[in-house]
């Protein structure tokens, strides 16, 4: 096991950056997700760090070794793909014990690491069948065999469960998470599902643009996004992002809803924002109630019932749907007039122009 | 890539019967159609080859009767004279001859025409050039072919494009357009004649084919194979071997196949480069004519052993070349 350091890692394809400057550490044992939309450089950094594609510049080490120049093989790594990529021509058990007779090792040990990780993953069954008659479930567990099998530093899984069903993706999910509480592997894995991220992150790395947006705990990745693009891209509808203008501690929306900044935030505006007080406000859909004394005030727009909340739309102006979470007995008809509130420790506040977050400042000062 | 996902195969159990004897009577009508007529339309195609199979075992007299024998006494006469050489004997000789108990089974033929065996024909010796040269070839073919396929599909290689048109065109001029200043050259280089002039013809030509054709089937192969096997610890070189050449055998198996036929066959080249040491099959056995009327039970019988390499060849391999007519619908996993 062991802990792998990105120092300023770049790639390019051409003159097109594909990853920009990177830095990063991924503590031993932890389980780190890429996550982003196609094109962000994800996959790229994940295979810059197998080797299987070289790095522009920078430098890769894992603990304290450099492996910037070596060969994937010399790595001590397993690679996980999303398409398995199982021999065809070999049955399951011939796959698994693939690396190890690459390490030259005894057929007896062979046969027994294969037996072991077999069951650990319970394919005994199907160990002499070809890839091509398993079930597509089967042939990832085949494949997530082959890599456990030889333990290695580090596994790197590109969009393992990215071909299964929704069905296996599901229970594939929690084996992975199951087998690496158990193996306690560092392990990168790659996906552009923010429900995967969230679910067996122990730490998520948006990346966008072929740049790391934030590296932060899937909690702090949801309830403090770094930026307007991690506030929009996780969670699902995103978070509710509306202009408004700051003026002596209230908010302005276009549309006429006013609402009272909490307390703690009104120096944070104050001092970062232009003179215009053109700021950018978050809150995630379950942050705002309904309420009869809520201050804001919106136009039903539609209404929809996701079996245990209803997701209400509302208008606040033309064009400014927000999103919020409610119970799900309450139905709107379109066009009612909705009153609601948002809770003072879940809204987050953006710079308009450099679409950062704002940060809370010390009260005291 | 989306179109390497496979999907899993479904779980809802089948229980509609598939079972063809309880089919009705009408698809297996249809069935039994469709075999008579594919037994016809093979017959037609095959009535040329098996004729010639026929004239091959005919005596001289029975391959040219009119109208032609269906029905005819088997005789090895026509193979006998492809591999002799024959001396027409006078009536003296002949009782001579008839006297003798020592003659073998091929003499004991050739008499039946009054004639003696007086040496080996050079046919036997042209055939195994033709092996040589088409096997040799084939071989170099598809060896160069499998290695540049595997560069032009997986390395960025400056200048892809115009190297492979360049390869392409090797393959568009027509051999008499290029047989004449070939022959100079090779007269020049002392290459005539020789089996290896032939040898790197026939290689040059079917290069361009076998690399244009087995970059199709290593394009096929998902890199993921190979870079899984360089992730477990196996270098370039070892991972082509274990993974990329058993995934390749069926274009592997196509592409000899295709360069045999065509080294075998060839007949332009061979007829304007060699004369004697290096002559080739194709272009002797239309110079097998008796004395006196064309001998064809003998041109069957050169025709016959001519055709039959390359049905041993195809035949081994059929079990690849049908694989790869379903390549497609193999799943990749």
């Amino acid at each position: 096991m062991a802990t792998i350091h990105l120092n300023q890692v770049e790639k390019k394809f051409g003159d097109q950056f594909a990853v920009k400057p990177l830095d990063m550490t991924i503590h031993d044992g932890e389980f780190i997700v890429l996550l982003g939309p196609s094109g962000c450089g994800k996959t790229t950094t994940l295979r810059m760090i197998s080797g299987l594609e070289a790095v522009t510049s920078g430098q890769i080490l894992f603990g304290e070794r450099d492996v910037t120049w070596l060969h994937p093989s010399e790595r001590d790594i397993a690679f996980v793909f999303q398409f398995f990529a199982l021999y065809s021509h070999l049955t399951a058990r011939e796959n698994i014990a693939f690396p190890l007779q690459a390490q030259g090792e005894s057929r007896d040990m062979v046969k027994k690491r294969v037996n072991e990780v077999a069951k650990m993953l319970n394919i005994e069954h199907v160990l002499n069948s070809r890839p091509g008659s398993l079930s597509g479930g089967d042939q990832q567990r085949v494949a997530l065999a082959r890599a456990l099998v030889r333990r290695p530093a580090a596994f790197l899984m590109d969009e393992p469960l990215g071909a299964l069903d929704a069905e296996f993706r599901d229970t594939m999910r929690a084996e992975i998470k199951r087998l690496h509480i158990d193996q306690h592997a560092t392990t990168v894995y790659v996906t552009h599902d923010q429900i995967e991220a969230m679910a067996m992150g122990d730490r998520i790395v948006v990346m966008s643009n072929a740049v790391v947006q934030q590296a932060a705990t899937p909690t702090d990745v949801y309830h403090n996004p770094a930026n307007i693009f991690v506030a929009r891209f996780i969670g699902s509808p995103g978070m509710n992002l509306i202009p408004a203008r700051y003026q002596g501690g209230v908010l302005y929306f276009d549309g006429g809803s006013v609402y009272t900044v909490p307390d703690d935030w009104k120096s944070t505006l104050a001092a970062d924002l232009g003179s215009d007080g053109r700021v950018i406000v978050g809150f995630r859909p379950e942050a705002a109630q309904v309420s009869s004394e809520g201050q804001l005030v919106a136009k039903t727009y539609a209404n929809d019932l996701h079996g245990g909340y209803t997701m209400l739309h509302l208008e606040l102006d033309k064009d400014q749907i927000v999103h919020i979470r409610t119970n799900r007995e309450t139905s709107y008809n379109i066009g009612d007039l909705v009153h609601f509130d948002v809770n003072p420790t879940m809204v987050r506040f953006f710079h308009p122009e450099t679409e950062m977050a704002l940060t809370k400042r010390d009260n005291r000062s | 890539m989306a179109t390497q996902s496979a999907p899993p195969p479904s779980r809802t159990p089948v229980n509609y019967s598939t079972r063809v004897d309880k089919v009705g009577w009408r698809p297996q009508a249809g069935s039994i159609v469709r075999t008579i007529v594919a037994v016809i339309i093979a017959f037609i195609m095959l009535l040329p080859v098996i004729w010639m199979g026929m004239t091959a075992f005919k005596s001289l007299p029975d391959a040219v009767s009119v109208p032609p024998k269906v029905f005819f006494t088997p005789t090895l006469e026509g193979f006998v004279n492809l591999f002799t050489q024959r001396r027409q004997l006078s009536d003296a000789e002949m009782e001579a001859y008839r006297a003798r108990d020592d003659l073998n089974w091929a003499q004991d033929i050739v008499l039946e025409r009054q004639q003696t065996i007086i040496g080996r024909s050079q046919f036997a010796q042209q055939l195994t050039n033709s092996v040589i040269i088409a096997g040799s070839s084939t071989i170099l073919s598809v060896v160069f072919g499998v290695l540049a396929a595997y560069a032009f599909s997986r390395f960025n290689i400056p200048g892809k494009d115009d190297l492979l048109f360049f390869i392409l065109s090797q393959r568009m001029l027509p051999a008499v357009v290029v047989t004449v200043p070939i022959f100079l050259m090779y007269k020049q280089i002392g290459l005539y004649d020789t089996h290896l002039g032939m040898i790197l013809l026939y290689t040059s030509f079917n290069l361009s084919f076998s690399v244009w054709l087995l970059k199709g089937f290593i394009d096929e192969i998902p890199k993921e194979y190979e870079e899984a096997a360089l992730v477990d610890g196996y270098t370039r070189l070892q991972a082509f071997r274990k993974i990329v050449l058993p995934q390749a055998v069926t274009g592997i198996a196509a592409t000899t196949v295709f360069s045999a036929i065509f080294s075998w066959n060839e007949y332009a080249f061979a007829l304007m480069l060699t004369q004697e040491r290096a002559r080739t099959a194709p272009p002797s056995i239309p110079l097998i004519l008796g004395t006196g009327g064309i001998e064809w039970s003998t041109i069957a019988a050169g025709s016959m052993a001519f055709l039959i390499p390359v049905v041993i060849v195809t035949f081994a391999l059929r079990k690849h070349l049908l694989r790869g007519v379903t390549f497609g619908a193999i799943r990749k996993g």
